[in-house]
């Protein structure tokens, strides 16, 4: 089956740049008019930090830009920063954002919309700084929201978004951006960057409301809270991330609205599933060789499809399974770990794994590790998991097996 | 198969060792007739910090699956024995641990004993007791508070009497003999330690409370809020900024409505207002900002905010304008201001008494001098083992002397 490509059509008030994810992400913040951003440099997300640099040293941008002594400070300025009422902007990579935990843990329960990018990074050793999920996923246990977007339009459209979707009063969460290292941040791309009129419209302004830190709103924030208090905050927190959901529906379905384009499904992209047999799944930019291996695979009659999930949290549960039901056998590619874990496999093939637990039909789900370190993802590996998937629709059974790709062998 | 649950409520720092080492003792000597035990201290509480309010518990029981239930919870819903180790806490109990004033016979089931160390009557201590709706006892160790630092341990024998008082009101779990076999064997045992032990048991008073005996004053208390009542983001409404006390004149600060923590106080200060000299210093220096300042200049310590530090006695430079006196002389928070205003010699007769009660005006707390423990200890066992001694020896007991 041959593929159609299509110029892209020109969008009415955006301008088309040739620029890199973290750059897009920064003509995001620019247009969001972003008040107070930290910064602490990582690769590799040290390029939105220079490129918003730029932004301000060039006028194009006004706001506090705070250079901290190291990323837990780096978080706990703009956390502080967010409470009085500012838009705040945030970023690290690998290792500088687990520096960061302890800022990281409080942030959801302190209600506060924080904006980040995560520029994927290995959790070392020292010096490896190729793209892997795990320094995100680290927090996705905390109330944390959580996505992953695969190229520089997306970066821009979703920080646009992220705001929206964070500083709505229902949710007043932070969101984690993530953007694989290299081959996102590093590289340049056509993005069609809105006009500020069109963000406006879009994006209100942040509103803290009941919660500003200020005089004439005096409150306490964070005092010391024992047994009788930490349970009632974390199902605040659970209740928070469960109206997210809604609220994420509602962003996108406006911003289809105000910009005239954007996904349908806020939550995953789905490449070629309508009569899929076998379902690939993927975060980040692994969605690209398969995509490219896809293709290859519908020429030659295989009918494959990609399940690219966009947020992880809120996990979209019931849209997942129903998406992944209908396939034959379903593969899931992580681009993370998780040792010791049940099967051994990654993060993302065990959530699956979980959503699926009570669906009606249950096809057979393998699961594959590929890509750490930055390691590429070859069409190679694409074509080998997929066979495996064959196999198992096939015999109608998973091995319970996680599977790794491209490893020396 | 049975059990025997007991709690020590102490004062944060300086009672921090005596009320884990009464706690080891219950289990060590229940041990001794093979029984289980445990001992642990409230988690949630503060112990760490000056006279704060807190609790270590013990449970013995005949089977190791009877201790299980009380293993994973910060503490028993009910105790046999209350047990007390100052006295000035039989005014309630407001711990960093939960929220509102706890009677220190809350926990203590009908017909169960509260053992206390103190050298007032029955009758002084229930005018302070609040009052129960299940009859009790109120069991008597004559012996004043023993307090000690954190790194320190006063060898005065209170937790040898303690344990000695316990196996007279408990003889089932601490046989008397069992208990003197621990004391001998613990890390800190000795035979003088154990003669100690069975003079408490001896002598010690029981009094049973009837239902209508004890404070009437209800407990201020608070209903905590659902986790939708709640105000979102770990935030809470601050404190208002404070209000003219009268006529436009004077100022009060508002307070935290719902922690008090007074209970934290074992003396607080006596002022003389006609020594004032109104140089703000109590007023600036308070660390819990006390005072409430009159609407003729005058510094009045709210008694519900105080918690009975002394640095205002450390700094007012006017002599013997404020006179750190034992909590225990006091049955109520009323305010002294205002007594003096109403009735300035009745007020001065008061006051007068207060301070010049050598009984009352001792330092309640710590070891000041070399040689005071020396000093102290071996000296009238009945009364504590410690010699009153007014004042800090070498700083100002001179001038206390009567």
């Amino acid at each position: 089956m041959a593929v159609e490509t299509k110029a892209a059509p020109a969008v009415a008030n955006h301008k088309e740049m040739l620029i890199s994810g973290s750059e897009a992400c920064a003509e995001a913040l620019t247009l969001a008019d972003i008040d107070v951003v930290t910064a602490y440099p990582i690769r590799p997300y040290d390029t939105v930090m220079q490129a918003i640099a730029k932004k301000i040293a060039n006028g194009h941008l006004v706001a506090e830009y705070i250079v901290a002594e190291g990323e837990h400070s780096q978080f706990e300025i703009v956390k502080h920063a967010s409470t009085v009422g500012a838009r705040v902007f945030c970023g690290s990579s690998g290792v500088g954002w687990m520096y960061a935990m302890e800022c990281l843990v409080v942030t959801p329960p302190l209600r506060v919309p924080m904006v980040c990018m995560v520029g994927n990074r290995a959790l070392d050793d020292p010096g490896a700084f190729g793209v892997e999920h795990n320094d995100a996923l680290v927090v996705r246990d905390l109330g944390w929201m959580l996505i992953w977007v695969d190229t520089a339009q997306e970066m821009l459209d979703t920080t646009l978004l992220a705001y929206r979707i964070a500083e709505d009063r229902r949710v007043f969460l932070p969101i984690a951006m993530s953007a694989d290292g290299a081959f996102l941040t590093h590289s340049q791309a056509l993005v069609q960057v809105p006009s500020k009129a069109l963000v406006d419209k879009f994006l209100p302004r942040y509103d803290r409301g009941d919660l500003l830190l200020h005089p004439d709103n005096p409150i306490t924030v964070a005092p010391q809270a024992n047994e009788d208090w930490v349970i009632e905050i974390r199902r605040q927190n659970d209740e928070a991330m469960k109206r997210a959901t809604t609220v994420i529906d509602e962003a996108y379905a406006d911003f289809r609205k105000s910009f005239g384009r954007g996904p349908e499904n806020p939550w995953f992209e789905e490449y070629m599933t309508d009569d899929a047999e076998i379902i690939l799944v993927g975060m980040g930019t692994i969605s690209l060789p398969i995509k490219v291996a896809i293709r290859e695979m519908r020429a030659k009659g295989k009918k494959v499809g990609l399940v690219r999930p966009r947020w992880f949290r809120p996990f979209p549960t019931e849209r997942m399974v129903k998406a992944l039901s209908r396939a034959s056998a379903i593969g899931v590619i992580d681009r993370d770990y998780s040792f010791g874990s049940p099967f051994n496999s990654g993060v993302v093939a065990n959530e699956i794994r979980a959503a699926m637990y009570n669906a009606d039909k249950r096809p057979p789900l393998l699961s594959f590790i590929c890509g750490l370190g930055g390691r590429e993802v070859t069409l190679e590996d694409v074509h080998k998991a997929t066979d495996m998937c064959y196999a198992a629709a096939k015999s109608g059974k998973s091995d319970l097996k996680t599977h790794w790709l491209g490893v020396r062998e | 198969m049975a059990h025997f649950t007991c709690e020590v409520v102490y004062r944060g720092i300086f009672q921090k060792n005596l009320a884990a080492r009464i706690c080891r003792g219950i289990v060590l000597s229940a041990r001794k007739a093979g029984r289980w035990g445990i001992a642990f201290g409230r988690y949630g509480d503060s112990p760490q910090r000056n006279g704060i309010p807190a609790k270590d518990f013990a449970i013995v029981a005949d089977s190791q699956e009877e201790l299980e239930q009380n293993m994973a919870r910060y503490e028993p819903k009910e105790v046999d024995v209350t047990i007390c180790v100052d006295d000035t806490l039989s005014k309630g109990v407001e711990s960093w641990a939960w929220y509102g004033l706890q009677p220190i016979n809350r926990l203590t089931v009908p017909n169960g004993t509260v053992l206390m160390t103190s050298i007032q009557s029955p009758e002084e201590l229930l005018k302070d007791i609040h009052k129960k709706e299940s009859p009790y006892n109120l069991a008597l160790v004559r012996a004043k508070a023993s307090f000690s630092g954190l790194w320190v341990y006063k060898e005065d024998h209170t937790e040898a009497r303690i344990l000695g008082a316990l196996a007279k009101i408990q003889p089932n779990f601490l046989s008397l003999d069992a208990v003197c076999q621990a004391i001998r064997e613990a890390e800190w045992g000795s035979d003088l330690k154990v003669q100690s032990a069975r003079k408490a048991y001896e002598r010690l008073e029981t009094r049973p409370v009837k239902i209508a005996e004890g404070n009437s004053e209800v407990p201020y208390a608070f209903e905590k809020p659902k986790w939708w009542e709640m105000r979102e983001g770990v935030s809470i409404p601050a404190i208002p900024i404070g209000k003219p006390m009268e006529g436009g004149k004077g100022y009060v600060p508002e307070r935290n409505p719902y922690f008090k923590k007074f209970t934290t106080r074992t003396m607080r200060p006596v002022i003389d207002f006609d020594k004032c000299v109104k140089c703000t210093l109590c007023w600036l220096q308070c660390p819990d900002s006390c005072f409430d300042v009159t609407p003729d200049g005058l510094y009045d310590a709210n008694m519900e905010s105080c918690c009975g530090c002394g640095v205002c006695e450390a700094v007012c430079p006017a002599k013997e304008c404020i006179t750190m006196v034992s909590e225990a002389a006091f049955d109520d928070n009323a305010s002294q201001w205002d007594m003096w205003r109403k009735d300035k010699a009745k007020y001065t007769a008061w006051m007068t008494g207060k301070i010049n009660d050598k009984k009352t005006v001792v330092r309640s707390h710590g070891f000041r001098f070399r040689g005071q423990y020396e000093e102290e200890i071996g000296k009238d066992l009945d009364m504590g083992g410690i010699e009153i001694t007014a004042g800090i020896p070498g700083e100002n007991a001179d001038a206390k002397k009567l």
